[in-house]
């Protein structure tokens, strides 16, 4: 590990070549991934990498280079490169600046226990896991990452931040004769905290649960998302518009639309990088700390999320979600959260006289970003219910619909939040989601 | 370079490795975006570093580093034998290699213009002109322009004894207009949708594609599908350009042959496939009129390379023959599983750090007899579909459903009006078993998609598709319609 002192060190001898304005960032880290099919474990990886990126400015004109070398030469040229880059560029009437210091909370995201997880530590939690579904004769596939990252940022305008954080996630798809499929997962920072045991128990049921689908219809459905399935709806809204970027360029399905009702009254997400329950992000990669951003409250639209691009643009300020790179994605809401409601899932199902229980969705992706139609497909444990109970596992089916359209339409809110992608979503149950085609298991 | 190899490769069998392999890779890319007249990104990166692979008693290891020198070479190779040892201790059978000779060589791909010589003042003053004409109707709220270019420089050793250098050069480029008006939003793109097109050559691949020359057009079409109909909701026959079958090759084709997929090392994550083993050599994929060939040796293809990233040479397998289903994209490992003699050659990695998996190389429809206009001329009710918009499709590879750009009417053998939204859905083996109608070779094109994820960690993989328009009976279509 670099740590605090030594990455803001090379942050300042990489300024120091520096021929005018530039941010210059840091990113270190080590991961491993274990891997496993069939009952064994099949890829099993190690990494370490850095990365050093230079945004330089001159006047309006920027720039941008990377290296993944800390070599004293290598940092000097990467900077030279991304000046010389700088100097081929037009003018950008748009840029006024880099962002200026402000405060950063202190928030840390970290554990030495994860950071430092070793692949025979791996390979036996692994192997909890896959001798728990062997026992139920149940085949098991998945992985557990673990890993640690640093990111450290510093411009000429007097930014200096660093964070570092530790992650580790597990996933199975249990997958039994007879077509049956479960998911599960968990995340968490420190590995103590995943749960092997419960995350096969989950991902061995529901796979046990939906032997032999039976088919079903494509049509109108009352559904029970559970938060792996909810996500989707929560990530592709972040990015088909809650953006500033998207909203400037009038492709959101914000614009024109503040202050007004864009879905239900039960409906209230925000993005908040410091909220323990998603990611802790303390800062962009501008090293503007992360404000909390209220999106949609009771169903109302409220406001999009902003690099310093962005914002100064409409003379604001940055809210501290830029995505970084070479700057061409704008900001994103990287971590959001939908409000719970106070519902069990059971407490879901018992209130649906018929429909189905969707564990989650796979591949899913756009058709019309302004009415925020997606699609994409069930998968790993679609179930009937009916009368209040589970009635049965169906086939997969394939939905189409508007994702606010479908917040629109929440007649329950999960209570148990979940940390999904970029997202902390509990289970929702809507009226009438759209399924447009089925398939064949 | 060499150093680094030899002293893992000494490293990781001194440690137990049965087998071992190593890649030191450099890689350089740069990308110039132009947005609504600004150049919004100009970016340079390079990357450098080795992963060492080994097999240890009878498991998989792999291990990488950025730090290129001898001293953390040989402590990655012995990371990856204890990665590889703790692996075994849940496995189920030792892993078997199929045979492969030991190649050694250098090898580099043909191009006219090294595109990282071409002034960089001269490549942002064509993007920007295009962006310009792009400009040119008010509706036309973003107007994109980019270009990139990758150059890897791949060393492989193993302890069999291979020691291959390849030097591979790629080039790309696109525009696109996004019309907005009201609450409607329509995209056109040249020469395809989502970046453009790509092709391991040179900076002349760019100019080729002649994009000022194309960009009025394209922002005309997007400001004409604000105002056009949707598309309704109906059963017809489908003909699909070049453009958008290129990917419903890839997603319905390249990804279910993937035979990693297919023995459920993919299960957790992209899926498994349909074109199970037993299938191979009599299901019928499709129509008589479709033979599909996965070809890493076609000059300039997006997914072609002398050897793949086992040291297993680059070639021409026979997916599907007259509709017939006969064969997979192979590693030595499942080929060797399989019962086949060799390796298909399809182990890629996306960089040093990844470890190489199954990836697509250049999977083709062959040409058929037909013209695009014979073909309309002889549908008497039908839609002709360009440019991709949205694709999905189940983790088994059967139930799909795309998103194009536009869709034009077609009555009684003639274009008619144009269609906003168009999307159309099937299941695998019925879509194409609908085919009956191919584009001769004259209208055949390879197609090059730089950015298909697989894997955990993620990887994007460069691969080709060689198509010519098809035509599809009785296609579901109009999906977006249904749902409003």
């Amino acid at each position: 590990m670099i740590g605090k002192e030594a990455a803001l060190r090379i942050l300042m001898d990489a300024l120091s070549h520096a021929g005018g304005t530039a941010q210059v960032a840091l990113s270190s880290g080590e991961s491993g991934l274990t891997r496993y099919a069939n009952s064994v474990i099949h890829q099993n990886v190690s990494e370490r990498n850095v990365g050093l990126s230079v945004r330089a400015v001159v006047g309006k004109k920027i720039g941008y280079a990377r290296t993944n070398s800390l070599e004293k030469e290598a940092v000097k040229a990467t900077v030279e490169k991304a000046f010389r880059f700088a100097s081929f560029q037009q003018e950008n009437p748009d840029f006024v600046s880099l962002p200026g210091p402000r405060p950063v909370p202190e928030a840390e995201d970290f554990s030495e226990e994860t950071a430092s997880v070793t692949p025979e530590r791996r390979a036996d939690l692994a192997g909890k896991v896959l001798a728990l579904a062997r026992k139920s004769s149940v085949g098991a596939a998945g992985a557990l990452s673990t890993g640690y990252g640093e990111y450290a940022v510093a411009n000429s305008l007097g930014i200096a931040a660093y964070h570092r954080s530790a992650s580790a996630h597990m996933s199975l798809v249990g997958i039994a004769e007879d077509g049956g499929f479960g998911y599960a997962d968990r995340m968490a920072s420190d590995i103590a905290r995943i749960d092997a045991d419960g995350l096969a128990e989950e991902g061995v049921r529901r796979a046990l649960d939906s032997r032999n689908p039976a088919d079903i219809a494509p049509g109108e459905y009352d559904v029970v998302l559970l938060p792996y399935a909810a996500a989707d709806l929560l990530e592709f809204l972040g990015y088909l518009g809650f953006s500033a970027l998207a909203v400037q360029e009038e492709r959101s399905f914000l614009c024109g639309k503040f202050g007004r009702k864009v879905c239900g009254d039960n409906i209230t997400i925000w993005d908040d990088g410091l909220d323990s329950r998603g990611r802790i992000t303390p800062f962009d990669p501008e090293g503007v700390p992360k404000q909390r951003v209220d999106l949609i409250t009771r169903g109302v639209a409220q406001a999009c999320v902003y690099d310093s691009y962005t914002a100064y643009k409409e003379g604001k300020e940055s809210t501290g979600h830029g995505s970084g790179g070479a700057g061409t994605w704008g900001p994103y809401p990287g971590n959001m959260l939908l409000e719970p409601g106070s519902a069990t899932v059971e407490e879901m199902i018992a209130s649906t006289g018929e429909g189905l229980l969707v564990t989650r969705f796979h591949y899913t992706n756009v058709i019309h970003p302004i009415q925020t139609i997606i699609t994409g497909m069930t998968r790993d444990g679609t179930f009937r219910i009916e009368n209040g109970k589970i009635a049965g596992p169906v086939r997969n089916l394939r939905f189409t619909e508007s994702a606010l359209g479908a917040l629109s339409r929440v007649e329950t809110i999960g209570r148990d939040m979940k940390l999904q992608g970029s997202a902390c979503v509990p289970a929702l149950k809507i009226k009438g989601f759209r399924f447009t085609g089925a398939t064949e298991f | 370079m060499h150093e680094i190899t030899e002293a893992a490769l000494a490293r990781a069998q001194e440690a137990g490795a049965s087998y071992a392999d190593i890649r030191v890779i450099r890689r350089q890319h740069e990308g110039i975006q132009v947005k609504n007249g600004k150049v919004e990104s100009l970016a340079g990166e390079e990357e450098y570093g080795f992963g060492v692979r080994v097999i240890a008693d009878g498991a998989w290891g792999f291990a990488s580093s950025f730090q290129a020198d001898r001293e953390e070479a040989e402590r990655v190779a012995e990371i990856a034998v204890r990665i590889a040892r703790a692996s075994a201790r849940w496995k189920q059978e030792d892993v078997a290699l199929a045979p492969e000779p030991a190649a050694t060589g250098v090898f580099e791909s043909p191009l006219e213009k090294d595109p990282f010589e071409v002034p960089l003042e001269e490549k942002i003053s064509l993007l920007l002109d295009a962006d310009r004409i792009l400009r040119q109707r008010p509706e036309v709220k973003v107007a994109e322009a980019e270009m990139n270019f990758f150059r890897d420089h791949i060393l492989f050793a193993s302890s069999e004894g291979a020691c291959i250098e390849q030097i591979k050069i790629e080039s790309g480029a696109g525009v696109s207009a996004t019309a907005v008006e009201g609450e409607e939003v329509q995209r056109r793109s040249y020469p395809c949708s989502f970046g453009g097109d790509y092709a391991t050559a040179g900076y002349e691949f760019v100019e080729n594609w002649d994009l000022p020359a194309n960009a009025e057009w394209v922002a005309k079409e997007a400001v004409e599908l604000l105002h056009a109909p949707q598309c309704p909701p109906d059963t017809l026959d489908l003909i699909l350009e070049g453009s958008i079958l290129a990917l419903q090759v890839h997603e319905s084709c390249g990804h279910p042959i993937e035979l990693d997929r297919v023995f459920g090392t993919e299960a957790s994550y992209a899926g498994t496939s349909f074109l199970t083993t037993d299938k191979l050599g009599s299901f019928q994929y499709g129509s008589e009129q479709v033979n599909i060939v996965a070809d890493a040796t076609i000059p300039h293809g997006l997914g072609s390379f002398f050897y793949d990233d086992e040291g297993v040479v680059a070639q021409r397998v026979q997916i599907v023959s007259e509709g017939l289903f006969t064969g997979y994209l192979s590693s030595r490992e499942t080929a060797a599983r399989l019962g086949l003699e060799r390796s298909g050659g399809a182990m890629r990695a996306d960089g040093w750090n990844r470890l190489p998996i199954i990836r697509m190389t250049n999977i083709n429809l062959e040409p058929g007899d037909w013209t695009l206009d014979d073909i309309i001329g002889e549908t008497k009710r039908g839609m002709l579909m360009q440019d991709i918009v949205s694709w999905s499709i189940d983790d088994k590879r059967l139930n799909f459903q795309f998103g194009c750009e536009v869709a034009r009417e077609i009555t009684d053998g003639s274009l008619g009006k144009i269609y906003k939204n168009p999307t159309y859905t099937g299941i695998t083996y019925e879509f194409w078993g609908g085919c009956d109608a191919i584009a001769s070779e004259d209208e055949w094109r390879l197609w090059g998609i730089p950015n298909c994820g697989k894997g955990e960690p993620g990887q994007a993989a460069h691969v080709g598709h060689g198509v010519s328009a098809a035509r599809f009976r009785n296609v579901r279509v109009g999906l977006m319609e249904e749902q409003a």
